[in-house]
């Protein structure tokens, strides 16, 4: 196991620099000279740009740049945003808890009604039932999200005023954050009302950005179900005369689970990237919007450090994926 | 387009099996109802893009001033020359959608044939080469697909500048290692395949190996990627377009004209529903179509 | 609904002794983007402006609300000397800074707070120059200070003087600008001496209306009353910015009673908000104004008649209603009219092609193909430059100039556009710091900015020497005839095409009372009232 887990480690180092690389690259070549951006319709002196320049660093040889870039991210530091001066790690922390909120949310959202739709539809296979399952998950699986979240909001917030427009939290409730989810502060507060109003901000939101994965999973679900159920060892069970409930529950679900715990790892990529879209259209303050902005904004430095913790994060459920599923199931530690 | 690859010298397969799996690929492909149905609606998407200048009742970015934001012709107030309604500057939705369809499947062909052809060529090397190559291509991959893929195409069109040219290079490069790993893959396991071993004791050169000999046995899973990467090429182009990054305006692109349109969520709902509709259809149909493929070219899973 | 948000306010409130009675009334401002800071010395964004400079801080000199005027502010009164070099400002007394859960002053305001704002913008060796990594001060450079501050004098604790190397009469429209703002030395000293500096920058101590009390990152920003302002306490009790940067969204807001002010509202959706009978929509123009530069210094640019007869050929309506969808108004001067010194009497050129394609005869400009250049970002002095160009060359095809529609990347397009040999017409704009007209006429069409931010490349001696003048008189109402007379020198030689001013407008709930728009775009809250 420990051979395993090392030499999945080590094949991250490359997969890491690669990362550094692009991250640092992409910005090089953004066009635009950002001291000309921020100084818009004044303009500045050219020795001003200058100064400008040094100070930023933009002055130094392309490779020299990088190594300092990477020397400053192995200690932590990805730099400062060029619109607040602050820190980029420092920004992406203040950020990164509302996604991780919504994205948590929404994954427990997508599992909660995914799974036992792919068991029903498995079991019932070929029947009515599985037939309206599967097909609204294939519509779900082909949703344009961001138009999907306009018509909740046009639904719900517009039409029948039961769930806010945007937002994390009615602006009535305020205490300071403890560990940034809205849905444990509000609980730790102790205010009247507070988690309520924390749970009524999350719906929408959750089930935009669920919808995909929710689709992913009663699919993913009833094909690994089909296939355990064909096996040896649950016809045995079921002409051993166990009851379904006991064959499907203990025998066929205990493995037909394996490849939908990866599936569900393999959707933390796309979550981050429906956030994109999800933060955008509810004014979730969340770094998908934070990216956003900072793109369009061209701050270099915190589209730069965004991308590599992005990817960070990708990488780092990745790898708890594998070695779950390398504890889970032996047979692959080799392999792989 | 699948078959005109293969004139497979010395694969074991001969020119009159070729019809007898096409013939079997449309059995299961047409027991497959939703699949059919896919197909059907596909075809019909397909034909109103060919003729939209003839069956659009108004040009795509015409503007009536006098007529703004008008309801689809079932409500109050409907204008009756315009089936859908108009937005906000007075142009005809319905002649925007079918307008819009162009760009939709032009997105999703552009984008799966760039992915795929540079997807397999890189996936062919990896595998057939081996060795640091393999290595190298392999890790940039990995690089790729550690992003999230609506954010790298987000980062990618920032560098290259808004357009939907721009949008369709970058969803292409996000899509292709997809391709990559799966010719690899299957390049891997035909390699040492006795067929293979012959062509390549008759003296055939690696090039032609590749292309002629292993590639027509590895198409099925690369058949069923790119009907999947065409529909995930046409929601990614209305996100990108959704987020400004796409086509820009006054362009009839389905998610630039949701970007556009949101302003009216509240006062005007068809502007918003009409083109994620639309974008939903296609984009369902695609993905029955696809359901429909994997099934019958993948008869095991079918029988499982 | 009402009920509820009250309860939840006075819970709120008692919680976390907002104030001591129940009926704390609160102003929620749906504001367009997060302030990149609450030091607003560094910063050049509106946002942070409206959330710092204006809420937090108070400055020696302050713009009265609602207009460009200048009004005593931190300083009681100023005293100028004859040659126009020596500021000298009389300080108010007693003026408390904002007492908070990290901060307790224990001195009133005085010269050293004053000394430390500007010094440690202006001297390199300041320890606070550079007192978090990349920051630097734009404002302060943008207007030319280190090149005009010769020296900055305490005479006594209430008593500083500015010396000037030359005379600069917007001097005292600068001093009431964000970056002036005045922070606390007290303060400062003790967070250098705990090594938090940068605190600064997150947790403000000013002496402005309203006092920071908490900010969560792109979604809200707290303030409660100064109860100790120098003015007295505000009228509202608590004021709170909710970050909401979509513009449809904030107006789903506004309807939902969840916000009761909000800026820069969709210009589609005005119609149906000027409808809502608990909303009330206020108007007014931008201190911008959006032009067509073209190249003075080549053929057959350089003939004013023929940029007159160009400039008749522009059918401004078509644009105010094309590009600005009504949220614009056509601009003959190239200052926008809430301004002092707006030259009123100035008519503007007719629409007239007829007439334009008989100026360009009898001047013999034949066949002319010529560049125009269209920015490609929306700005508020033009939305869509793209748009405007198109319209533009259809105008001047119909008096027989073909134009040929060319952009470039923002950054470039800035830079490329201030080449004195530039090929073309520029599509661009301007928005006002200061209010002070300088600040325009000087900046954009002054001599010594060709080549810079002169985009028309024109230099006029009769013109140059009117405003040079105005630039060191301090007497308003002379500076005022200087500035009228030189918009009869622009008009006359033409070397813009004055497009239009955008008109920004205000929505807000009807139990808003006592708001004023202010024509520098700023969003101030002081002296509003929420009626409950």
């Amino acid at each position: 196991m420990l051979r395993f887990i090392l030499i999945r480690l080590g094949l991250l180092v490359p997969t890491f620099i690669g990362i550094t690389i692009a991250a640092f690259g992409f910005i090089r070549v953004l066009p635009g000279d950002p001291v000309v951006l921020m100084a818009g319709e004044r303009g500045v002196s050219e020795e001003r740009h200058a100064e400008l320049m040094q100070q930023f660093g933009f002055d130094q040889p392309i490779w020299l740049q990088y190594l300092d870039f990477l020397r400053n991210v192995m200690s932590g530091d990805l730099g400062t945003s060029l619109v607040t001066k602050k820190p980029v790690l420092v920004e992406f922390m203040a950020l990164f808890p509302a996604t991780l909120e919504l994205s948590l949310c929404a994954i427990i959202f997508a599992a909660i009604l995914g799974i036992p739709a792919g068991i029903i539809a498995a079991t019932r296979r070929g029947s009515w039932l599985d037939q309206s399952i599967m097909g609204t998950a294939l519509i779900g699986y082909s949703m344009p999200i961001f138009w999907w979240g306009l018509l909740l909001i046009i639904f719900f917030s517009g039409m029948l005023q039961l769930t806010p427009v945007s937002g994390r939290i009615s602006l009535m409730f305020f205490f300071p954050p403890v560990t940034g989810l809205m849905l444990v502060d509000s609980l730790l507060s102790g205010q009247k009302g507070a988690f309520a109003s924390a749970v009524q901000h999350l719906i929408l939101p959750t089930i935009v950005l669920g919808t995909i994965p929710l689709a992913v999973i009663a699919r993913q679900t009833r094909s690994a179900m089909l296939e355990v159920l064909g096996e040896d060892y649950v016809r045995t069970a079921r002409a051993k005369g166990l009851t379904p409930f006991r064959v499907i529950g203990l025998h066929a679900l205990r493995n037909a689970l394996i490849p939908v715990i990866t599936t569900i790892g393999l959707q933390v990529g796309v979550l981050l990237g429906g956030a994109i879209l999800t933060e955008t259209i509810f004014s979730w303050p969340g770094i998908g919007k934070w990216m956003v902005d900072a793109i369009f904004r061209r701050d270099y430095p915190s589209v730069q450090g965004g991308l590599l913790l992005i990817a960070l994060v990708v990488m780092f459920v990745n790898l708890v994926v594998d070695l779950l599923y390398g504890l889970i199931n032996p047979k692959i530690r080799h392999v792989r | 387009m699948a078959q005109s690859a293969s004139p497979a010298s010395g694969a074991p397969r001969l020119e009159g099996d070729r019809a007898a799996l096409l013939r079997e690929f449309w059995f299961y492909f047409s027991e497959n109802r939703g699949a059919v149905i896919g197909l059907w609606i596909f075809l019909f998407v397909c034909a109103v893009a060919v003729l939209a200048d003839v069956i659009a009742p108004h040009g795509p970015i015409e503007q009536y001033r006098d007529a703004l934001l008008k309801p689809p012709f079932w409500m109050e107030g409907a204008d009756p020359r315009f089936l859908l309604g108009t937005d906000a500057v007075g142009r005809d939705i319905l002649s925007r959608l079918i307008h819009g369809s162009r760009y939709s499947l032009f997105v999703g062909c552009i984008v799966v044939s760039g992915a795929l052809v540079v997807g397999v060529i890189l996936g062919l090397i990896a595998g057939y080469v081996g060795g640091w190559l393999d290595s190298l291509i392999m890790r940039v991959m990995d690089i790729i697909l550690a992003f999230p893929s609506l954010l790298l195409a987000l980062v990618l069109v920032a560098i290259l500048d808004p357009s939907l040219t721009n949008a369709m290079i970058a969803i292409a490069i996000v899509q292709q290692p997809h391709y990559v790993r799966l010719t690899r893959a299957a390049v891997l396991s035909e390699r040492n395949r006795d067929y293979v071993i012959a062509a390549k004791v008759a003296g055939a050169r690696a090039p032609r190996l590749m292309f002629n000999t292993i590639l027509p046995n590895c198409l099925a899973p690369l058949i069923v990627q790119a009907a999947l990467s065409f529909s995930s090429a046409i929601l990614d182009a209305a996100a990108l377009g959704f987020l400004g990054m796409g086509a820009q305006p006054p362009t009839p692109e389905w998610g630039t004209m949701l970007a556009e349109a949101r302003e009216f969520i509240l006062r005007a709902w068809w502007v918003v529903t009409m083109p994620g509709l639309a974008i939903l259809i296609t984009v369902l149909a695609i993905n029955l179509m696809g359901d429909g493929l994997r099934d019958a070219l993948d008869p095991k899973l079918k029988r499982s | 609904m009402k009920h509820r948000l009250l309860g939840a306010v006075a819970a709120a409130a008692i919680a976390f002794g907002f104030a001591a009675t129940a009926e704390a009334k609160t102003l929620v401002f749906c504001s367009e983007g997060s302030p990149e800071g609450f030091d607003s010395a560094p910063y050049t964004a509106g946002t942070t402006f409206d959330a710092a400079g204006q809420a937090i801080y108070s400055r020696l000199v302050e713009f009265e609300n609602g207009t460009t005027k200048t009004i005593p502010g931190l300083a009681e009164s100023w005293d100028v000397s004859d040659d126009g070099l020596e500021y000298t400002f009389n300080l108010r007394k007693g003026v408390k800074f904002h007492t908070t859960e990290y901060f307790t002053p224990t001195r009133d305001f005085n010269a050293d707070d004053v000394l430390f704002s500007f010094e440690r913008q202006w001297k390199k060796d300041h320890a606070w120059h550079e007192y978090t990594p990349g920051i630097s001060w734009e404002y302060f450079n943008g207007m030319s200070m280190p090149d005009l501050l010769k020296d900055i004098v305490k005479v006594d604790d209430y008593t500083v003087k500015f010396v000037l190397n030359r005379p600069e009469a917007p001097m005292i429209a600068n001093l009431a600008m964000d970056f002036a703002s005045i922070v606390s030395k007290e303060y400062a000293d003790q967070l250098e001496a705990a090594g938090t500096k940068e605190m600064l920058n997150q947790q403000p101590v000013g002496t402005g209306p309203f006092q920071f009390v908490a900010y969560q990152k792109d979604a809200v920003i707290r303030y409660k009353a100064n109860p100790s302002f120098y003015k007295g306490k505000e009228k509202i009790d608590d004021l709170i910015f909710a970050i909401t940067t979509d513009a449809s969204v904030r107006q789903q807001k506004l309807a939902a009673g969840e916000c009761h002010i909000m800026p820069y509202p969709n210009p589609a959706d005005l119609a149906s908000l000027k409808a809502d009978p608990n909303l009330n929509v206020m108007e007014q123009e931008g201190l911008n104004v959006g032009y067509l530069a073209y190249n003075t210094t080549q053929a057959p640019f350089d003939n004013p008649k023929v940029r007159k007869a160009l400039n008749m050929a522009i059918n401004k309506q078509a644009i105010l209603d094309a590009v600005f969808q009504g949220a614009g108004q056509p601009a003959k001067n190239p200052i926008p009219p809430t301004m002092w010194s707006y030259n009123n009497g100035i008519m503007d050129d007719p629409y007239n092609p007829g007439a334009a394609k008989n100026m360009l005869d009898e001047a013999g400009v034949k066949n002319l193909s010529m560049k125009i250049w269209a920015m490609p970002v929306s700005r508020p002095y033009n939305p869509n430059a793209r748009r405007m160009a198109e319209l533009i060359q259809a105008d001047f095809k119909a008096v027989g100039v073909e134009a040929e529609i060319v952009s470039y990347e923002w950054a470039e397009y800035l830079d490329l556009s201030k080449a004195k040999d530039r090929d073309g017409a520029v599509l661009l704009g301007w928005t006002g710091d200061n209010g002070d007209p300088d600040n325009f006429l000087a900046v954009l069409l002054g001599c010594d900015a060709v080549g810079g931010a002169n985009r028309a490349q024109w230099c006029n001696e009769e013109f140059n020497n009117l405003v040079q003048k105005a630039k060191v008189t301090n007497d308003i109402a002379e500076r005022t005839k200087l500035y009228e007379e030189a918009q009869v020198v622009f008009k006359r030689e033409a070397p813009w095409a004055t497009i239009a001013h955008s008109v920004v407008f205000m929505p807000m709930s009807k139990k808003v009372k006592g708001y004023k728009m202010s024509p520098l775009g700023i969003h101030r809250f002081d002296g509003v009232d929420i009626e409950e």
